[in-house]
């Protein structure tokens, strides 16, 4: 609702929203996912090499606990976790470290690092550790497991899984909310795993209720994977009150935000989490991984990722594992030629890539692949002609316009006080609307970089 | 696998492929219609003016463009906007080196002066005529009588008349609705307005044909269709109120609907994105007050037409509808301070 007019009016804003089921404002940017959607997940093979960041999460880089030259078996830990906002790494291939040494990450930064050759003939087989059941382990048993396990989000955020789970002094939780919108164009690897892993989700749900007490799920799934939404529904276990709920298809409603108002009407307060409408979100692969490796104490050593876009051949769901050298992934699915650009993630809000030298890590949800028959650079950036569309694609109501206007006067200030920058997420729908061709979320982005170094100071 | 070169940036790397080239070159398109109806009523002289406001617009663009050692701008259809819609609102034998200096006060003063493109408070077009309004009173409000037989065998001498002389008052001008209604209480029939079988400015004449231009551009989502609705329907809703009160003191609501500037400034003149408020609401209210200042100057006020001061006039507060209404953040409950 507009302020202008509506003072307090929260009640009759969730009325609405729930009527709608969905939230305001956001894009509708081509889907794209037609040439994979329909692909079962395939099983990769190992490359000869696996280059492995230690630090694949966002939090406290993970301890190394092996040596050059040493023995691993698939499955065996590599680095323990160090501290509660870390997570341990584990051996994606059984092989012999060749060499602990920094590795390029896809920021252009090098990390320290492993570089693990697989054995020649290496095997599926794995170490396994203690399960956790779920019957009998408690909430604090969960999380432990879940952060033994590895495990982060892998719908792209990479933030310690058990983290986010673990429920501050003096909040609770009612909902958790399992995000399968998956609204990134191009990507269908939460939708191959809805099709094809629903025992694994059903029973990470179980894991998670136990854990964060909350009273029920819900699996928020966009209405353009309906054949999963039935899927998943037609199989529902008795035991735990779970939902499926379809949500119309609209960018950004994979964001925790966006998806806490399209199912539950509520708001998160500005600068708030989504614990404080006691509410929690967990990305639907990484419910099916938990399910899938708490029961065995098993780390999490692969994961599926949609390999997609014009430059590439044979287009697909892989279930890869961690560590694999992008540019033998493409090798593997045959990359055209003329390639131009390569992102990880989708194309909204995934990040380009300058060197296939690096490798998949965990937060991995996709490579999209462009031609250059593709790509078009817009040729010149005008002025604002404060036509309105950004400020109607703002999934958070903020005015885009305004903002890049201040950005380019420098007023960074203002912006965050006035314009409520800090609350940007960067889902781009700004700059994906603007006919203008302004880098708008790409001012923001360093807009905040500032504010926060100046908070900092 | 051969790779020469990777490009990177950042997200996001789909855009929708919309250009601001692309919405002010369909806006041309869909005044086009109203171009055409102008020459087929008003002859070579309409053609002559619109085509000479164009000219100057375009040419002082690129011009200032050049002196200030920018690259030209042309090319984004702006100031081509600006051209016919000055050329439109100007009576059909005005003088064209008046409408020339028309064209070059538009973009200096009213574009160029701001900062160009995204950056002017006002309309151009209508900062334009409103300088030669208040410089050349008398030509501005000579009309010409709609359909003339001659007129696409003649040049009216008053369309060439020499640079900064007054032309001569040509003796087959015909009152326009609304004057002929405020200074002698005649009121016309509304479907010669609908059809533009009356006499006026060159481009306002056709109801019909402003209105399907504006749901062309609507329908492509170029248009904002709250503007041209609020306004509309403000004149309507008050002056519905006043016929009902006095009908023969006041004029009918669709008389007020149709005759004027009305349609074409609703349609395409307070639609300008630069000078219009941003949100939704902020538009409605900006709409509201202009189209109770149209009715408020047409009746009370001493010139028989009001729309261009009425959107002059909203333009200046649009800055300030923007700086009180703005949507409310999400996750915040309270009203920002602005």
């Amino acid at each position: 609702m507009i302020n202008g007019l509506k003072g307090e009016k929260n009640s009759i804003d969730a009325v609405l929203t729930l009527h709608r089921h969905t939230f305001r404002h956001g894009v509708h940017p081509p889907e794209n996912k037609e040439d994979t959607n329909g692909l079962p997940i395939r099983r990769f093979p190992f490359s000869p090499l696996i280059i492995l960041p230690v630090a694949q999460h966002l939090g406290a880089p993970s301890k190394l606990v092996v040596k050059e030259g040493q023995e691993v078996v698939r499955g065996q830990l590599l680095a323990e976790a160090d501290g509660y906002v870390s997570v341990p790494l584990h051996a994606p291939v059984t092989g012999k470290i060749r060499k602990i040494a920094n590795v390029p990450t896809i920021s252009g930064k090098m990390v320290p690092g492993i570089y693990l050759e697989a054995a020649p003939s290496s095997t599926q087989e794995l170490i396994e550790g203690e399960g956790v059941d779920y019957h009998t382990a408690t909430p604090d048993e969960i999380l432990a497991g879940v952060q033994n396990a590895g495990i982060v989000g892998l719908g792209g955020a990479a933030f310690p899984t058990h983290a986010k789970l673990k429920i501050p002094e003096g909040k609770h939780c009612d909902d958790l909310i399992i995000n399968g919108i998956e609204c990134e164009p191009y990507l269908t690897t939460d939708h191959r795993v809805m099709l094809e892993q629903p025992n694994d989700i059903f029973m990470g749900i179980r894991y998670l209720l136990k854990s964060t007490g909350a009273k029920r799920a819900i699996i928020g799934i966009e209405a353009n994977k309906q054949d999963a939404a039935d899927f998943l529904s037609g199989r529902l276990p008795d035991d735990i009150p779970v939902t499926v709920e379809v949500v119309p298809v609209k960018y950004p409603q994979g964001a925790e935000k966006m998806l806490i108002t399209a199912l539950l009407g509520k708001e998160v307060p500005s600068g708030g989490l989504p614990i404080d409408v006691h509410a929690v979100v967990v990305n639907v692969a990484t419910t099916a991984e938990i399910g899938r490796l708490l029961p065995h104490g098993r780390g999490i050593q692969e994961r599926v990722i949609t390999i997609t876009g014009p430059g590439v051949n044979k287009k697909g769901n892989y279930l890869i594992p961690i560590g694999t050298p992008l540019r033998y992934a493409l090798d593997q699915v045959e990359v055209n030629g003329r390639i131009s650009e390569v992102y990880m993630g989708g194309p909204m809000m995934g990040v380009a890539v300058s060197n296939l030298d690096i490798s998949i890590v965990k937060g991995t949800s996709g490579i999209v692949v462009f031609t250059d028959q593709e790509v078009s650079r817009p040729d010149r950036i005008y002025p604002c002609i404060k036509c309105g569309a950004c400020v109607d694609a703002c999934p958070l109501s903020l005015n885009p316009s305004k903002l890049g206007i201040l950005a380019k006067f420098e007023a960074y200030d203002e912006m965050a006080k006035e314009y409520h920058l800090m609350d940007c997420f960067e889902c781009g729908s700004c700059s994906y609307v603007c006919p203008s061709h302004i880098p708008l979320v790409q001012y923001f982005r360093l807009s905040k970089s500032i504010v926060r170094k100046r908070k900092a100071s | 696998m051969s790779v020469q070169t990777l490009n990177i940036s950042t997200s996001p790397h789909l855009t929708k492929g919309l250009s601001t080239e692309t919405i002010m070159f369909h806006v041309v398109l869909a005044m086009l219609p109203m171009v055409f109806f102008a020459i087929y009523s008003f002859g070579f002289n309409a053609a002559l003016v619109i085509f000479t406001a164009v000219v100057s617009c375009v040419l002082t663009e690129h011009v200032l463009c050049r002196i200030s050692k920018k690259p030209t701008t042309i090319g984004d259809w702006s100031a081509t906007i600006t051209g016919i819609l000055l050329g439109l609102t100007l009576p059909p034998i005005f003088p064209l080196w008046m409408t020339f200096l028309g064209g070059v006060i538009a973009i200096a003063m009213g574009k160029f002066l701001f900062g160009g493109l995204g950056y002017n408070a006002f309309n151009p077009a209508l900062v334009g005529r409103a300088i030669l309004q208040a410089a050349f009173p008398v030509a501005i409000t000579t009309w010409y009588g709609a359909f003339q037989l001659d007129r696409f065998s003649t040049i009216n001498a008053s369309v060439l008349a020499f640079p900064f002389t007054e032309p001569i008052v040509d003796g087959t001008t015909g009152a326009t609705p609304l004057s002929a209604f405020k200074f002698d209480g005649v009121t016309t029939d509304a479907t010669d307005l609908a059809f533009g079988l009356v006499s006026g400015s060159a481009g306002e004449t056709s109801a019909i044909l402003i209105i399907l231009g504006g749901l062309y551009l609507i329908r492509r989502g170029f248009m904002n269709w709250r503007i041209p609705m609020a306004i509309l329907l403000t004149v309507f809703v008050f002056s519905g109120l006043l016929f009902w009160i006095d009908p023969v003191k006041y004029p009918s609501p669709l008389f007020m609907l149709l005759s004027g500037g009305l349609m074409l400034g609703a349609v395409f003149m307070a639609t300008d994105m630069v000078a219009s408020p941003i949100t939704s609401l902020g538009v409605v209210i900006y709409g509201i007050i202009i189209g109770a200042l149209v009715v408020v100057i047409r009746i009370w006020g001493g010139l028989p037409e009001g729309v261009m001061y009425a959107i002059l006039l909203g333009n200046a507060i649009s800055p300030h509808i923007d700086r009180l209404i703005r949507y409310r953040v999400y996750g915040t409950s309270k009203l920002q301070k602005s």
